[in-house]
């Protein structure tokens, strides 16, 4: 009973066939691809930034959110429009091989490592990132790492590079999954994670984890940037819409939105805006 | 945090969005059946007579088909998706279709995994069909059309349930609707307050997202509706195995 009131519930709510059509006068919204990494989606920052650009524009936002890897891949390949992403140098080469253009910064913030509150390995009192992740290595504290292709992977390694250490061993345990998933294995293993700081402060009150070292500007910067596929390279892009999306992200409204976002919810902004840090 | 409080008011939540039929996650179940249920029919249209060409033509290649069959029901979904994926992006040799991260995709990957599946176990209950009973047909006067006739009604309980076990295992899947639907919503879709549909997100791929977020209500809730479908795939099932 239960399932036939459900099925004729999805009947009623979903019009057949798309599921775009507005008014009658309106032309149908153009659809732009945006393939874009798991903090930006999780935190909930592009459900707010993408419905204003949205309804400006009569255009829908389908966003594919993964890590920055593969949202770079899908890019690659012509499956998006444009991306949204935060591994520099996965990123140079992807515009240096002629996949992207128009790279444009628009937002940062800050890694952080958290751990459990009573900080085991004593990482509160580090010098800096490596310094901190040497100390979790020395006394072999529980490490969880991303382990995927994801932008916060990618600078864990880096970091681990930067200590002359290579992480193995039963208290680094590599996950192969999004920073939320991540966060939550860390908190069941008491261990420590290296996570963007959105997406932690999004999840603060499912966790038992604090942050424990941040504010490396050396390691711990994390910046944002948006980038078009090339026409050049895939002529059924959307170039056009893209460099439209491009140009919203560091407008004064979209700007606006980044400083804000989170400030009601977590008592502080998961974002900074890179272009306009002042209110108009 | 209590975990038994935790877990109990995210089963109350997962109750609240099923019950006030919240929009997002009905469009999830929507995306699911009509994903999963055209997949599996245009698999049945094709596994069916597959079976019988399998059961009463002679051809040569026969045996490696067989082979094929049964290999198939066994695929990975995970390379299945991964496969069609690399064939359809733009950049590959099917990406004129336009058919990446959409529905079509999806049900292309599904028809490939149930298909199998469907041929197999048809294949098997038309073998079960007692050997005198076409011998009569033929005794009688019948030629091979009305063998493949008398068969078909001796043996469709059995394909019935092939076809439900083909649904009950595409509603299930997850990996290979994952890579090439990738799991879109409409900009919003938050479960009891947004106004986002869902585009190419289905129960599993769905639970798989908001796990990623650690929205368990959500997870739960699209985790009931998945069990309570595949329950009653699976009851009609019984029913009509029971029939046989």
């Amino acid at each position: 009973m239960i399932l036939i009131s459900l099925i004729a519930g999805c009947v009623q709510k979903i019009p057949a066939g798309d599921l775009t059509s507005t008014t009658k006068t309106a032309p149908p919204p153009q659809e732009l691809v945006l393939a874009t990494t798991t903090s930006t989606c999780d935190t909930g920052l592009l459900d707010v930034l993408n419905k204003k650009f949205e309804e400006t524009n009569n255009v829908k936002i389908l966003t594919v959110c993964e890590g920055t890897g593969k949202a770079i891949a899908t890019g690659e390949l012509g499956a998006a429009d444009v991306v949204m992403v935060h591994a520099v140098q996965a990123e140079l080469i992807a515009v240096a091989n002629g996949s992207f253009i128009n790279r444009t910064y628009m937002m940062y913030n800050y890694f952080v490592i958290i751990g459990p509150e009573n900080d085991p390995a004593g990482i509160k009192t580090a010098k800096n990132a490596s310094d901190a992740l040497s100390k979790i290595a020395a006394r072999q504290s529980q490490f969880i790492s991303r382990g995927d292709e994801s932008g916060t992977y990618k600078m864990e390694k880096s970091i681990w590079k930067a200590a002359n250490i290579t992480p193995a061993g039963t208290w680094y345990q590599s996950v192969g999954k999004g920073m939320g998933e991540t966060i939550v294995t860390a908190n069941i293993k008491e261990g420590y994670t290296l996570s963007d700081r959105g997406t932690y402060l999004s999840m603060k009150d499912k966790t038992d984890l604090r942050i424990l070292f941040e504010a490396d500007q050396t390691y711990l910067f994390n910046p944002y940037h948006v980038m078009a596929v090339n026409p050049a390279k895939f002529q059924n892009v959307k170039y056009d819409l893209a460099i439209r999306y491009i140009n919203y992200t560091t407008s004064q409204q979209a700007q606006d939105i980044i400083r804000d976002f989170g400030r009601d919810k977590y008592g502080e902004a998961l974002f900074t805006p890179a272009i306009i840090n002042e209110r108009r | 945090m209590n975990g038994a409080e935790f877990l109990y008011g995210g089963a109350v939540k997962a109750f609240e969005l099923i019950i006030n039929l919240d929009p997002y996650v009905m469009s999830i179940t929507g995306v699911s059946i009509k994903v999963s249920g055209t997949a599996t029919i245009l698999a049945a249209l094709t596994a069916i007579p597959l079976a019988f060409a399998l059961s009463f033509l002679n051809f040569r290649g026969k045996q490696g088909l067989i082979t094929l069959v049964n290999t198939g029901m066994g695929l990975p979904p995970v390379f299945v998706g991964l496969f069609i994926y690399v064939m359809l992006v733009p950049a590959g040799p099917l990406g004129f279709l336009k058919m990446i991260l959409t529905q079509e995709a999806m049900i292309l990957a599904q028809y490939i995994l149930v298909t199998p599946i469907i041929a197999g176990i048809s294949l098997a209950a038309i073998k079960a069909v007692p050997g005198p009973i076409i011998e009569t047909v033929y005794t009688l006067g019948g030629r091979e059309k009305d063998a493949v006739i008398t068969t078909l009604k001796e043996a469709k309980f059995g394909i019935i349930t092939a076809i439900l076990a083909g649904l009950g295992r595409a509603l299930a899947e997850v990996g290979a609707i994952l890579i090439v639907g990738g799991n879109i919503a409409e900009t919003g879709s938050i479960a009891g307050i947004g106004e986002g549909l869902s585009r190419t997100r289905t129960l599993t791929t769905a639970i798989v997202s908001e796990t990623s977020k650690w929205d368990i209500s959500t997870a739960l809730a699209l985790g009931i509706i998945l069990i309570s479908l595949n329950l009653s795939v699976n009851l009609l099932a019984n029913f009509f195995r029971g029939r046989d």
